[in-house]
């Protein structure tokens, strides 16, 4: 097979992948769209097994293994753990480019400064994205803390890391192929993974769409750079798109949260504010309501918003809600649901678990689409979600979240907030909204309290 | 390939990227995350060039090992991706359903 025909192939490739990119702008042609990228993923790696002179053994068992991981893990995992699986994934394809770049300098150790640099780049961000991943994959999962870690000299230490990674990029730069420059590239691997790990652990729960959107990003940094130094367009080019789109998602979640990328990667905002803002914040009296009392405010409702957050995924309770939702419509109400761009561990979190439990996507507003018209909202129900519906966003300029854009419910006639309890959420601040006058509070696990409230609706 | 022309490629495919994804609706975040996520395990394509017959042993383990990874990444991410906008397709019949 010549490398024309090779390359030729790769153009097609390359045209699949942004065509498929294309199609994902509607829920319509979406599907599609990825089964077209997925094809164009597939002949670039026919064309590529045909070329000759490849070890294929090492290839049948890497891609067979991989093969049997990556499917088993797919069919799987629940809609719930999306988030995390999308780290891992993410986390792979990192290290992936990573080893690919550390394989072709033992391979041909004589690299130009050219190449010496991308195979650097190649090495760092290949390495970050996969521990700063598996970090991301641990708190979402829940097997560390979601609380962002903070440590003493933490800046110190990154900025450290930093320094030595950047001292030991131009000393290896400038002589790769000594056996000095090969420990150089060694020790500039392992602070990769150091700094994968520095990085992302003192970033909390909440922030954590950002973080992924920006491991997102770095994965494909990382296969771009590789693509520089194996000279291939194919890897650059998906790479540059997949890097893109990273950091657009990444402006999107920032905006979302009236924050800097920077304040976001090293503020561990959460844990500084929670010590401050321990007793002041807003107090009052709040009025809970038992299912029954939810149920007349529903049932003589017209139209109904539900604002659903990070707890509506951990109790598993999108069925439930779409079960109300159904129940509310056939009583003649109108049921929407506002979603938050940053509700939830990932960017569009919320919709995928409401898409899993069939409600359609026209009934999915956003939050520009649904402040406007908010006054003329009967109930808003708010579930699990506590920092994107609270006012002090908008008046309380001490507030931590000063600023950020909300969903603004308090403004609608009645808001029920489902709630576990009363303690504060990820900002570690008290909310307004919960003491508001046309506020009630519904206290209890948000599937089981939906569940009684459907069975309400049921008995009537 | 010179490394210009390399470069040239990339800057032009980051513009395209930005274009691209830029369109997408909030709706599609996450399958569009999982999606590029996919294509990045594009370094499989490099992976498996790179493992040519006669290669060092330690090549080879290291090669071994990023078309391993890079694979779970690939097939991973495309079926998951899959997984959802499946759900994403479903809805929609019903609603042109219930329409009616």
């Amino acid at each position: 097979m010549s490398p024309l025909f090779i390359n030729f192939v790769y153009v097609i490739s390359a045209a699949l992948f942004i065509f498929g990119l294309k199609m994902l702008s509607s829920p319509a042609t979406a599907r599609r769209g990825n089964l077209l990228s997925a094809l164009g993923m597939f002949i670039a790696i026919v064309v590529t097994l045909v070329a000759a002179g490849l070890d294929y053994k090492w290839i049948i068992l890497g891609m067979a293994v991989g093969g049997g991981i990556g499917v088993y893990a797919a069919v799987k995992v629940e809609m719930t753990s999306m988030p995390e699986m999308v780290a891992l994934f993410n986390g792979f394809g990192g290290i992936s480019s990573m080893l690919l770049a550390w394989a072709e300098y033992h391979q041909h150790p004589k690299l130009s400064v050219f190449i010496a640099i991308v195979a650097f780049l190649s090495a760092v961000s290949g390495g970050m994205t996969f521990t700063g991943s598996m970090v991301a994959f641990g708190k979402l999962s829940g097997k560390i803390s979601q609380k962002s870690v903070l440590f003493k000299g933490q800046h110190l230490v990154n900025a450290g890391i930093l320094v030595t990674a950047v001292g030991a990029a131009a000393l290896f730069c400038m002589n790769p192929s000594s056996g000095m420059g090969y420990a150089l590239f060694v020790l500039i691997v392992l602070v990769a993974l150091g700094f994968g790990v520095t990085s992302t652990i003192p970033i909390g729960g909440a922030d954590m769409p950002v973080v992924i959107s920006l491991l997102n990003s770095y994965s494909g940094i990382a296969a771009c750079a590789a693509g520089f130094v194996i000279s291939n367009n194919i890897l650059i080019v998906a790479g540059a798109l997949v890097g893109a789109s990273g950091m657009i998602l990444t402006n999107i979640m920032c905006k979302a949260m009236n924050r800097s990328l920077a304040n976001v990667l090293f503020s561990g905002f959460g844990t500084a504010t929670a010590v401050q803002g321990g007793g002041d914040g807003p107090q009052g009296e709040t009025r809970p309501a038992s299912a029954e009392d939810v149920y007349y405010i529903l049932e003589a409702a017209d139209s109904v918003v539900f604002v659903p957050g990070y707890g509506l995924a951990v109790a598993q309770a999108q069925h439930v809600v779409r079960e109300l939702g159904d129940l509310l419509e056939a009583n003649d109400t109108e049921v929407s649901y506002a979603i938050h761009p940053v509700a939830g561990r990932m960017p569009g979190h919320m919709n995928v678990l409401l898409a899993e439990a069939n409600v359609p996507y026209d009934q999915l507003v956003e939050m520009d689409d649904i402040n406007p018209r908010m006054d003329s909202v009967d109930v808003c129900v708010v579930i699990g979600a506590n920092d994107v519906v609270n006012p002090a966003a908008l008046d309380d300029e001490s507030s931590p979240i000063y600023g950020m854009p909300i969903i603004e419910t308090h403004r609608a006639r009645t808001v029920i907030v489902l709630k576990r309890s009363m303690n504060p959420g990820f900002a570690g601040i008290q909310n307004a909204l919960f003491f508001a006058e046309n506020a009630r509070m519904y206290f209890g696990d948000a599937k089981a309290s939906i569940q009684a409230l459907v069975s309400e609706f049921k008995s009537d | 390939m010179e490394p210009i022309y390399l470069t040239f490629v990339f800057v032009l495919a980051i513009f395209l990227g930005f274009e691209l994804i830029s369109k997408v609706p909030s709706t599609l975040h996450t399958p569009l995350m999982s999606g590029a996520n996919a294509i990045s395990g594009i370094t499989l394509i490099g992976a498996i060039a790179s493992m040519k017959t006669g290669n060092y042993a330690f090549s080879a383990i290291l090669g071994t090992l990023a078309v391993t990874f890079a694979t779970i990444n690939v097939v991973g991410g495309y079926m998951v991706t899959n997984r959802m906008l499946e759900m994403f397709k479903k809805k929609e019949k019903k609603t042109e359903g219930g329409a009616q």
